[in-house]
């Protein structure tokens, strides 16, 4: 592959409502800031992917509102319906075809919408739809399945949800900072067993926007470029009754292939920092699991032993996660935006010290049913 | 005229969209539900190469990337292999709350069935056996709720 970079990243403050700006607002904001971030001008950018979902937005091809905002008045302009990560590989993928540079920015506004009724909207209208399942359901099916599999108790997943609730106090872009005690997760209302309201993301506003560039337009821009070293993602079946709810092998099978891509042979070793997709805090242990960091089962092991912990060997998402800031489609590119800063050095408070490699990760589907694996690096 | 915009107050408007589908089922699909409404029975169908049997059943195999056309009777029983006792309410939930979410892998079935249980939940486990407590003919319809919920045997 190419040498290709992130030369630019930018995102809002993550927050229940953005009642002081539209979706065109945001988008333009975004592509303001990461132009800046970049020191790139739009002069310097050929190519724009907008990431959105009609359904969110209330609006028909929603993409199409989007793109004077996004800068692309002349420009090769694309959607993805999906998460950050997934427009972010396709304008790699861009980047790799030929253009120079691509601009990709996701929004999204859940405080606009009815979040339970947009992710029922996710599942097939004949068989499945109409039994009301939504994301938080069939969530808990999983978590059930994969607590019933390997033994797991929900205190595991409270733990997950304090760390990365506790680790956003750190990062002034999240939206739910919180000093939390396992005691307090549990306690807490009842969604759908074994999930509670905290072990459930929050349904945040948002927008993030980043800038891949080849090599050449890399040394134009003003940051020190963070390299894509491997990149892949995957998917399993739609109905949720086909798959093995404890086994993510879409996310095996993606992040195998995003490992050799890097020249990874163990993961633990030479991971720095991750930076992963936990919409629910079971899905912290069962995507590590996933992404072969530990054997299947031992996932909450992981965060017992201290390792994921901010002064543990692999810090797992230092920004609080997706479990304290959820702007749908821009989770998982705000994942990207985490690893990149992380690599740059500018985390400030919640920089792991030195970290050269990192991983970023995001979902599309139900439980997890396609993944994007993304690793980064400080040297080409 | 320069404005203070933090001094403008934020105004919403309310949406008005309710967009009406009318889905077609397909063909197998639609085998599936007339079974439900007609007979009270619960069809599958088999993959000639590699034997899964689906239910519902399905037009192709996903894995084998084939055509499927062999139906199958499963039975209306099975066993919880995955559930969830749901406490929030929604709009859309079929019943009230507390009730749960199961996939159901019925005998000779290959693949779990999502559905509902509304009764003796606290005696709800994964590996419990459960049957398919349909609704009566008449208010059958051809839809995924005339089987009206499943029993805990
Ligand atoms: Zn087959």
């Amino acid at each position: 592959m190419d040498n290709i970079a992130i030369v630019g990243v930018a995102q809002t403050k993550y927050e229940r409502r953005k009642k002081d700006k539209t979706y065109y607002d945001l988008v333009f904001e975004m592509t303001k800031g990461v132009l800046e971030d970049s020191g790139l001008t739009l002069e310097d950018i050929d190519n724009v992917i907008t990431v959105s979902n009609d359904f969110l937005d209330g609006r028909t091809i929603s993409s199409m509102a989007v793109g004077e905002a996004a800068g692309a008045g002349d420009k090769n302009i694309s959607t993805v319906e999906g998460d950050g990560t997934f427009g972010a590989f396709y304008g790699a993928m861009r980047v790799l075809g030929g253009f120079n540079t691509t601009l990709v920015v996701a929004h999204s506004k859940g405080s606009e919408g009815d979040v339970k009724h947009i992710t029922n909207g996710m599942f097939d209208p004949i068989f499945q739809r109409l039994l009301g399942l939504e994301a938080i359901s069939a969530s808990a099916l999983q978590a059930n399945a994969y607590m019933d599999r390997y033994g797991v108790r929900e205190e595991s997943f409270a733990r997950v949800s304090v760390k990365n609730h506790a680790n956003a106090k750190n990062n002034p872009y999240a939206h739910l900072p919180m000093e939390l005690t396992i005691e307090d997760v549990m306690a807490s209302q009842k969604m759908a067993d074994p999930i509670k309201l905290l072990d459930c993301s929050p349904v945040s506003d948002g927008a993030a926007a980043i800038i891949i560039a080849n090599e050449a337009h890399a040394r134009k821009a003003k940051t020190k470029p963070v390299w894509i070293k491997g990149i892949a993602h995957c998917a399993e079946e739609y109905f949720l009754g086909d798959r093995d709810l404890t086994n993510p092998k879409s996310l095996r099978d993606a992040a195998k292939r995003a490992y050799a891509m890097a020249g990874i042979a163990d993961p633990l070793k030479s991971l720095d920092v991750v930076e992963l997709y936990d919409a629910f805090s079971y899905m912290e242990p069962l995507w590590l699991e996933g992404l072969g960091l530990c054997n299947p089962g031992d996932g909450p092991k992981l965060l017992d032993d201290g390792i994921t912990t901010m002064s543990g060997a692999l810090p797992v998402n230092p920004s609080g996660g997706v479990l304290s800031s959820h702007a749908l489609l821009v989770a998982g590119l705000a994942r990207i935006i985490e690893a990149v800063l992380q690599l740059r050095g500018e985390a400030e408070n919640r920089q792991v010290e030195g970290a050269k490699t990192g991983l970023a990760h995001g979902i599309n589907g139900p439980c997890g049913q396609s993944h994007c694996v993304w690793i980064l690096g400080t040297e080409k | 005229m320069t404005v203070n915009l933090n001094q403008v107050e934020s105004l919403t408007l309310q949406g008005q969209i309710a967009v009406p589908y009318t889905w077609w089922v397909g063909r197998v699909g639609s085998r599936f539900l007339i079974a439900l409404r007609d007979e009270a029975k619960i069809i599958g169908n088999r993959c000639n190469r590699c034997n899964t049997v689906y239910v519902p059943p399905r037009g192709n195999c996903g894995s084998c990337f084939e055509d499927i056309d062999q139906f199958v009777e499963v039975s209306n029983e099975g066993v919880v292999s995955a559930y969830t006792v749901v406490r929030f309410k929604y709009p859309l939930q079929p019943v009230d709350t507390p009730f749960a979410y199961a996939l159901i892998h019925l005998d000779g079935a290959d693949v779990s069935l999502a559905h509902i249980i509304k009764a003796d939940l606290d005696k709800l486990k994964n590996g419990v056996r459960v049957r398919a407590l349909f609704k009566e003919r008449s208010e059958r319809t051809g839809h995924i709720l005339d089987i009206d919920s499943f029993q805990i045997i």
